[in-house]
């Protein structure tokens, strides 16, 4: 051997055979069942608007990489925009118009996460960006809820009506099907003077299954709790942050309805509607976005649920979730800055332990 | 394993890479035909290097003084063939760099005659510091790795009372078995090792901890270890790094090493098993450390196993002895996990080389690195508790001051966070980097302040001098002043006089 062999390198000379790319590839099978669910509860409008926020999130992440003069071609297959893009259509009024669609997948990869370096450099969930940019810029759109109408179902409109839907909006021989969600429906209600004992009755009903009005993916609750378990098995995700956030509704919620059931919904109602499900399982648990320790995850879970019940209960938006995790991605630094394991020999303010024989 | 080990008992620390041992551990033990010629190097222990006592052209004889130990912390180097001194200079380091050390060839004459050697009867007749001696005579360092002289660890055991040996059988290493071949082949020597070490510490039991994926080893350890209830075999969870001190006291004993402290102070000492082997050959028959247990392996290699060697042997001849199915794509010293990437295999076989690893392309490849996407994995995998994510940014900001607020300074590059970052950043690299950086600014900070003391000396021997020399000028003045009024005054009595 006359040569020299290999490089010098630093070990270790071995590595994992997971990879950035299948973990995104195991969160989009785990998010698989309730997106197809979604796709047939809501019909082709769904399936059209969640193509167009994909593909524009894609155009999006794209377009930054060919302006930093970087291949684009390897960043995409990581599968992240991909991610942002499709947790954001399944975020979205399932009948939402298509430039509502590209408009936020854009906006939730050039301005959510490419401005500030890319992958692993956002502060805030990119998807969460964009629905809150479009829920303010777009309110009416972004409030308009259907009914569920499932595929191939008697007044489900077929896949040419569903695009003429999606690029015209709502037919108003259709609009007898909008509809309102619970959380919305609670709060005109509410600010109606009508107490939750004399509306809840006639109220969308509640469904574990996901026959409600709500966004595309976001209904199906058994569904995306299957998927987000799945992925704690597989230790994509650690139970810290979903557990945490849907205690921190579920608590507050289920104490305020014990004291006052006229004005403050219950637990179940909570848990079930908006995307308290989706936000717990798949969206405060982003990993560039939250804290890096399990302690930091409990308490970043916890504030996520507390400040979407304070949302909802208190504040103008019958919905919470993503102002929630913006507002406790904000908090993400510090809490990391804070809460920091304990490193071996020392204790928790970092000081050496004493000796003990 | 029960659900309750499972979620109790293993621990929650460190990585598990796929172990690669079998079926090299398998392979009963070979021995090395002896080469024709071997490099011994001046330094293959940590502290200073040996002081050659040979000339070239002096006949040695196997196991014969070559270099004596220099200074407190050095191990002495003995021949591991009989022959002639050929040369004393430089060979090829077993290190990254591929830089020259100091190292003395000895050309074999296949007569392998032993010096004469004084084998000890009973070691437990011997006062503890009469073992320290002659286990520091033989040359007997840490064979796991860590290569830290054994006497200066029997020292400070018996100073700091330990009263419990750890013999470290964990060999967390993927790929290696030398640990595990010395077990399971001369588990004997290893126990009567352990109990001479124990004898010279001090120490009240020995734990011999060894990982659960080593059931050869442990029934024959338990055999051997049976008619002494004062050496206990613990088996330990397979986990990386097992092996690493720290974590094996923490996992036998519960106890923890404290940041800024030793395992001695809080009664542990631990020692490896092959080492214990090697205090056994150096008390009982007087044998120095010339020859060792190394694995052979990786996918490159033809017929892998462990090999009995001469110190010294080059790692080619003992790959062309195991044969090579490939060109290796990368050879490494030690383990995956924390070996020394060898750029070619001229260079010799040394005390701390457990294993010599030829890996095929496919082995060799890790993919390249991508943007840290903050999963954490890294800190799960930490045996020390670290945030290796946080680390590496700051460095990579060059702002290390940050990274050592991070307890830069408690990594134990165990390469766990590196394994099992799904973004392939080589985080060890990057906490190497930061750490050699930190000493290079150490040591320019020792420099400047040095110099600076000494420009701060001059300046004031300057200023001392100038002082004196004025006050001196001045005293003189004053003087031939005073000379001059006398003079005057005494012209002007004589002049008043006449």
């Amino acid at each position: 051997m006359s040569q020299t062999i290999g490089i010098a390198v630093a070990a270790p000379h071995a590595a994992t055979s997971n990879s950035a790319g299948r973990v995104m590839a195991t969160v989009m099978a785990a998010l698989a069942p309730a997106t197809l669910f979604g796709f047939w509860l809501y019909g082709w409008p769904a399936v059209y608007l969640w193509f167009i926020t994909v593909a524009a999130a894609m155009l999006g992440e794209a377009f930054c990489l060919r302006l930093q003069g970087r291949q684009a071609t390897p960043a995409l297959l990581d599968g992240s925009a991909v991610l942002t893009g499709w947790l954001l259509a399944i975020s979205l009024p399932p009948w939402a118009p298509w430039w509502i669609g590209a408009f936020g997948g854009l906006f939730a990869t050039v301005l959510g996460k490419q401005v500030f370096g890319g992958l692993g450099q956002n502060l805030f969930n990119p998807a969460m960006v964009a629905r809150v940019a479009l829920l303010i810029s777009f309110p009416v759109q972004m409030t308009a809820w259907v009914a569920p109408l499932p595929l191939f179902s008697a007044g489900a409109p077929g896949a040419i009506e569903g695009l003429s839907i999606l690029l015209k909006g709502l037919p108003p021989a259709l609009d007898a099907v909008s509809s309102a969600t619970t959380l919305g429906f609670a709060k005109t209600e509410m600010s109606r003077g009508v107490d939750l004992m004399a509306s809840l009755p006639n109220a969308p009903a509640l469904s574990w299954l996901g026959q409600r009005p709500g966004s595309l993916g976001e209904t199906a609750a058994w569904l995306i709790a299957a998927g987000g378990v799945a992925m704690i098995f597989l230790r994509i995700i650690s139970w810290h942050i979903p557990l945490a956030m849907l205690a921190g509704i579920a608590l507050p919620a289920a104490i305020a309805n014990a004291v006052d059931p006229a004005h403050y919904l219950g637990a179940t109602a909570h848990v079930l509607s908006g995307g308290a499900m989706l936000g717990a399982f798949f969206i405060a648990t982003d990993y560039v976005t939250s804290p890096n320790t399990a302690r930091g995850q409990l308490v970043f879970g916890a504030g996520c649920g507390l400040l979407t019940w304070v949302i909802r209960t208190f504040a103008g938006y019958p919905e919470g979730v993503a102002f929630a995790v913006l507002l406790m991605n904000s908090l993400t630094p510090i809490i990391d800055t804070y809460i920091q394991p304990r490193i071996y020999g020392r204790d928790r303010k970092g000081v050496p332990l004493e000796p003990v024989k | 394993m029960g659900l309750f080990e499972r979620i109790f008992k293993h621990p929650s620390w460190g990585v598990h890479p796929d172990d690669h041992k079998r079926p090299a551990a398998d392979v009963p033990l070979r021995i090395l035909p002896p080469p024709a010629r071997v490099y011994m190097p001046l330094h293959q222990h940590v502290g200073g290097a040996a002081r050659p006592i040979v000339l070239v052209g002096q006949q040695v004889l196997k196991g014969q003084l070559l270099a004596e130990a220099q200074g407190n912390i050095s191990a002495p180097i003995h021949s591991p063939v009989a022959g002639t001194v050929t040369a004393i200079g430089e060979v090829t380091a077993p290190h990254p760099s591929g830089l020259a050390f100091a190292a003395i060839t000895v050309e074999n004459d296949f007569t392998n005659r032993w010096i004469e050697t004084d084998p000890v009867e009973d070691p437990f007749a011997l006062a503890p510091e009469e073992i320290a001696r002659r286990t520091a005579a033989a040359g007997v360092v840490g064979l796991g790795g860590a290569t830290f002289p054994a006497a200066v660890k029997f020292a400070l055991g018996k100073r700091l009372a330990v009263t419990t040996l750890i013999v470290n059988g964990g060999e967390c290493e993927p790929y290696l078995s030398s640990d595990d071949c010395v077990m399971r082949d001369f588990a004997d020597q290893v126990i009567d090792g352990a109990r001479i070490v124990m004898h010279a510490i001090g120490a009240k039991e020995a734990l011999v901890g060894i990982e659960d994926n080593k059931p050869e080893a442990i029934a024959a350890m338990r055999i051997a270890a049976a008619p002494f209830s004062e050496v206990k075999i613990r088996p330990v969870p397979a986990r990386y790094p097992m092996g690493s001190d720290k974590q094996l006291i923490q996992t036998l004993t519960g106890k923890e090493v404290p940041a800024d402290a030793r395992a001695a102070e809080v009664g542990v000492l631990v020692h490896n098993v092959s080492t214990c082997a090697a205090v056994h050959q150096a008390i009982r028959h007087g044998r120095p450390l010339v020859e060792r247990i190394v694995t052979i392996n990786g996918g490159a290699v033809d017929k892998p196993g462990n090999i009995m060697a001469p110190l010294g042997t080059l790692v080619d001849e003992l790959l062309a002895f195991c044969g090579l199915k490939a060109r290796p794509a990368r050879l490494i010293l030690g383990g995956p996990m924390m070996g020394t990437p060898l750029l070619h295999g001229r260079i010799p076989l040394v005390k701390g080389a457990s294993g010599i690893l030829a890996f095929d392309a496919r082995e060799a490849t890790i993919p390249p690195a991508g943007p840290c996407i903050r999963c954490g994995s890294c800190t799960k995998a930490c045996p020390m508790g670290l945030l290796p994510l946080e680390m590496a940014s700051r460095i990579r900001a060059g702002e290390l001051d940050a990274a050592v607020d991070f307890k830069l300074s408690d990594c134990i590059s165990c390469g766990c966070c590196a394994y099992v970052c799904p973004s392939h950043i080589p985080l060890v690299q990057y906490f190497s980097h930061a750490k050699g950086e930190l000493a290079a600014r150490e040591r320019a900070k020792l420099r400047t302040d040095a110099t600076r003391r000494l420009a701060e000396d001059r300046i004031a021997r300057l200023e001392r001098d100038a002082k004196e020399k004025s006050a001196l000028a001045a005293r003189r003045k004053a003087e031939r002043a005073a000379a001059k009024a006398a003079a005057a005054a005494a012209e002007q009595a004589t002049g008043a006089a006449a």
